[in-house]
């Protein structure tokens, strides 16, 4: 790696002793030896171990739940459905306000995405309770189901989820998170060439090598330690307080270092559910994802359709940019009405476009549902932005690399969403990336800077 | 069969941290008996070096070794709150409380030392190796070990400090979307080179040159690590990840490490990085937050230099070899019609 | 479910225990003799984190029942100091920053640790030969190639 220095230099002091050091890691020594603590390196005698019946469908009424056969099965301690959970009915955001409540710890009268948690089944063995959920009967009324962002916004289409009532999270703004920058129609009217495309992707999994999972203990002062790996501490604690019903007091998570996170531990499908085991059988608990739940049951990155319509001029200014997003969401809200909001924020991307207009969609399907992944609500944007932007520049037949230096934002200059460009540094980055891949560019970028506009 | 060049480009920023309900964190500092350091916070370290991090941001602003500093987290029984390790927010919002924090304790620190020495307490610097000192008389010391048992057992002083770092909660104007959506952007550029193998459709990126502007290098070897990490996960998403490759299709979806494709060992591209340095004016030491970002670019720039190289774009991730070949035959067909 | 003891030497001591029949030396290792140094990725043998060597060969130890080692000689990572005296590899681990969630690491140490009794001076291709059955998601895998040469490096030179 090389560190730059020359850029920017005149705002900065490197005067530090301990800042800018290259020292090692603290845990580097644990993780050589085998002996740093993850949540799941403990043993505790008495174990239950927590195993969950799932949904095979994407969309059915449950018409009834039998567990006799399965509470027969030897080991099984006991079986936990939606009637045991004192409030069933969640969801993350809304401590900071962000409703609805439109999921359920475990499914009541419906499941609506294939991997739907139903039944809880504790056993002294992980393979007896693999053995008696397998035993759980769900007597199911198949639905129609919708999987695709575009049947989901059909007019006739199936509702996905009631407590929303509509096939997408309905903000202040309406159907989408709007912004609205200078006129786009105008801008579109004065370009030169218009452009509009589509992108899309799939659903991405951040299979951390840890899967999600957390052991609690019910402790003798009638309080429960929660060993986990969640990557919010509060998040898990104040959502436990909450479906349980039970005082934040009651309730001590204890992190340690996660065996990867990537935004794939930020929902609380985990914790809640066990403590309550633990306190139904007042023994501890473990419930820890298998690698197929890991890949196909948490929540993944969301799939997006992403659509960029540019006016361009001949000498390359990008004079207006229309963007509509379409964030799956799946059949929850989790963390995607967030994410579709940052895609709003974060589009046009790091270009001075005089003319925008953006509209993000979060759209609900009978999917699994989707939420937070590193970069969620920017990163499949960045692949939309920057695939068009080579091909504005391929259109008037401009170096890709020069036409973005005629586009990119600079200190002052006002974004889309009404905040001015603070700390730009985009220009200097492509001046340092021209260097390094010996992709050369017109003087007159070279001594461009981000802290000022010439002319 | 040809197999064929061409590179790409692309340029990102991204917003640092979290911020729809406000985004807070909190840091508590205080000194042992023997002027040793705890930080308790209940941020997550996932890997990135949190802890490392924080160590070495209470050692600066306390102007003590970073080894004096142990870092106590993610215990709710112990750590205030944090909002969690997200959102690329964790270097700079807990960074920020534990500057706060150890400030404030650095503050009673040097009132206890200005005691012992009789002098103002304005008047004293640390040395950075465990000392205190008057300012232009470096004789004239007494070590952190001696000032924390002072203010133990003599003076009654706690030597600790409170940090809170709160972006307010912005609400988007419905009409105009007008928000502050996140404090300080991160910047990058990556130019990324590949071969297409125009009978089979598959693609290997050949090198990537990434150039991140991340406001401060807090550590430049965990910065390294995190950026090579990261650009190797932008090209895992540009051509292989996906649980689902035939979205919305539900059927084939990956159940394990050998349905699920990433790059292995043998796959890699020949990465280069660059780091620039701007500080922001909000961050610690003025640091912004690459852990996310640092995935982004290589995405369009392998998707750029696919289309550099055989002239078809693909705009649907991931860029399968089937993708490829069914969009190079497109392109013959054409040529042919 | 009946129980069956199992007995072998593990870094050097020798242990014995009751387990269930059909538990395999991950869990034994585990749940009833304290060395949690292998992890459980996948529980299918496609990830390595669980990775151990027994009788000086590596193997997967989630993919190995207990009961079929009884009298192997068994090492795991958590073995491989010499009291404070870190392994080469585990030092050039260190020294090129090559862990960061550290959950792959033990395994990814003992595949290597395995390439470098058998092969003392391997060449990038076979540092990347011997890790391509551990799966790592932090590091990109370069920093872990790079370290693996730097401790057989560290090896010839300190041999010479």
């Amino acid at each position: 790696m090389k560190l730059s220095k020359n850029y920017f230099a005149d705002e900065r002091t490197d005067d530090f002793t301990e800042i800018g050091q290259p020292r090692p890691r603290s845990d580097i020594r644990g993780h050589v030896t085998g002996r740093t603590a993850y949540f799941a390196d403990r043993t505790f005698p008495g174990l239950l171990h927590l195993k969950m019946v799932r949904s095979p469908h994407h969309h059915a009424r449950i018409r009834g739940i039998d567990t006799s056969e399965a509470e027969k099965h030897p080991g099984v301690a006991r079986i936990i459905t939606a009637k045991d959970v004192p409030q069933n009915l969640y969801t993350i955001l809304i401590l900071i306000h962000v409703g609805p409540e439109d999921e359920h710890v475990l499914a009541e009268d419906k499941v609506r995405w294939k991997g739907e948690a139903v039944v809880a089944v504790l056993a002294e063995t992980a393979r007896a309770a693999e053995e008696a959920a397998a035993k759980v009967k769900v007597d199911y009324e198949v639905l129609p189901a919708v999987l695709s962002i575009e049947d989901a916004l059909k007019p006739d289409a199936p509702i996905v989820n009631e407590h929303h009532g509509r096939n997408y999270y309905l903000y202040d703004s309406g159907e989408c998170r709007k912004v609205r920058f200078g006129d786009v129609e105008k801008g579109f009217a004065q370009a030169d060439h218009i452009l509009e495309e589509s992108y899309s992707s799939g659903p991405i999994e951040h299979a951390p090598l840890e899967t999600s999972g957390c052991i609690v203990t019910p402790e003798a002062n009638g309080r429960f330690t929660c060993y986990t790996n969640t990557q919010a501490m509060f998040f898990t604690l104040d959502n436990a307080s909450i479906i349980l019903q039970m005082p934040g007091h009651k309730l001590h998570m204890v992190g340690g270092t996660v065996g990867g996170g990537f935004g794939g531990k930020v929902d609380v499908t985990i914790e809640p559910v066990a403590i309550l085991a633990a306190k139904l059988t007042g023994r501890p608990v473990s419930f820890i994802y298998s690698r197929e739940e890991e890949m196909q049951v948490s929540s993944p990155r969301a799939a997006e359709r992403i659509v960029i319509k540019d006016g361009v001029m001949k000498d390359g200014r990008i004079v207006a940019r229309q963007v509509t997003a379409y964030i799956d969401a799946g059949a929850y809200s989790r963390h995607s009405p967030y994410g579709a909001q940052k895609s709003a924020a974060h589009f046009p991307g790091p270009y001075t476009i005089s003319n925008v207009a953006i509209d993000s969609y979060c759209v609900y399907t009978n999917r699994t549902p989707s939420s937070a992944m590193r970069g969620f609500g920017v990163t499949i944007g960045d692949f939309a932005l920057e695939v068009q932007t080579d091909k504005l520049a391929r259109l008037i037949g401009m170096d890709p690399l020069e036409f973005r230096f005629i586009n990119a934002y600079r200190d002052g200059d006002m974004k889309a969403h009404r905040q001015p460009t603070e700390g730009a540094a985009l220009i200097e980055c492509m001046q340092e990336a021209s260097v390094i891949a010996g992709w050369p560019v017109s003087e007159r970028f070279m001594k461009m800077s981000s802290r000022t506009r010439e002319g | 069969m040809a197999v064929k060049r061409g590179r790409g480009v692309a340029a990102v920023n991204y917003p640092t941290g979290m911020n729809l309900g406000g985004d807070p964190t909190q840091a508590l500092v205080h000194s042992t008996p023997t002027g040793s350091f705890m930080v308790t916070l209940s941020s997550v370290d996932l890997g990135q070096g949190l802890k490392q991090i924080m160590a070495q941001i209470c050692a600066e602003t306390i102007g003590v070794p970073t080894e004096s500093v142990t870092v106590d987290t993610a215990d709710t029984d112990t750590g205030p709150h944090c909002m969690g390790t997200f959102a690329s927010r964790g270097t700079h919002r807990a960074g920020n409380a534990v500057i706060q924090a150890a400030r404030e304790a650095r503050q009673v620190m040097l009132e206890v030392a200005a005691e012992e020495l009789e002098v103002n307490a304005s008047d004293l610097d640390t040395d950075g190796s465990g000392n205190i000192h008057v300012k232009g008389a470096p004789s004239r010391s007494i070590s952190i070990f001696d000032t924390a048992l002072a203010a133990h057992f003599k003076h009654g002083r706690s030597i600790s400090g409170r940090g809170m770092f709160l972006v307010p909660r912005s609400y988007p104007e419905t009409e105009t979307g007008a928000m502050k959506p996140s404090t300080c952007y991160a910047h990058a550029c990556t130019v990324a080179e590949v071969e297409v193998d125009e009978e089979t459709g598959e693609v290997v990126v050949l090198s990537v040159k990434n150039v991140f502007e991340i406001g401060r290098a807090l550590n430049p070897k965990m910065v390294e690590q995190q950026l090579i990490g990261g650009s190797w996960m932008g090209i895992s998403h540009a051509l292989y990840e996906t649980t689902e490759p035939y979205y919305p299709d539900r059927e084939h979806g990956a159940r394990d490490y050998n349905e699920y494709l990433m790059p292995g060992p043998g796959d890699l591209a020949e990465t280069e990085i660059a780091v620039l340095e701007r500080p922001s004016g909000d961050g610690p030491f003025g640091a912004k937050g690459p852990g996310e970002m640092c995935a982004n670019p290589q995405i369009p720039a392998v998707a750029n230099a696919i289309f550099d190289a055989v002239g078809v774009r693909v705009d649907t991730l991931p860029i399968t070899p089937e993708r490829v070949l069914r969009a190079l035959r497109q392109r013959d067909a054409g040529a042919t019609a | 479910m009946a129980k069956i003891s199992v007995q072998f030497t593990l870094n050097g001591s020798e242990r014995a225990e009751f387990v269930e029949s059909g538990t395999t030396l991950l869990a034994a290792l585990r749940d009833k003799m304290d060395d949690t140094s292998p992890k459980g990725g996948c529980h299918q043998g496609a990830c390595g984190a669980c990775t151990v060597m027994i009788d000086g060969e590596l193997r997967l130890s989630c993919l190995t029942l207990a009961e079929t080692c009884n009298g192997a000689q068994i090492r795991t990572t958590a073995g491989l100091a010499n009291g404070e005296v870190l392994h080469p590899l585990q030092r050039a681990f260190e020294d090129a920053f090559a862990a960061q969630c550290g959950f792959c690491t033990p395994g990814m140490i003992m595949a290597a640790a395995a390439l470098l009794e058998r092969n003392p001076n391997p060449d990038r291709a076979d540092v990347v030969e011997a890790i391509s059955g551990n799966v790592c998601r932090c590091t990109g895998y370069e920093p872990i190639i790079q370290a693996v040469l730097l401790a057989a490096r560290a090896n010839s030179t300190s041999a010479a």
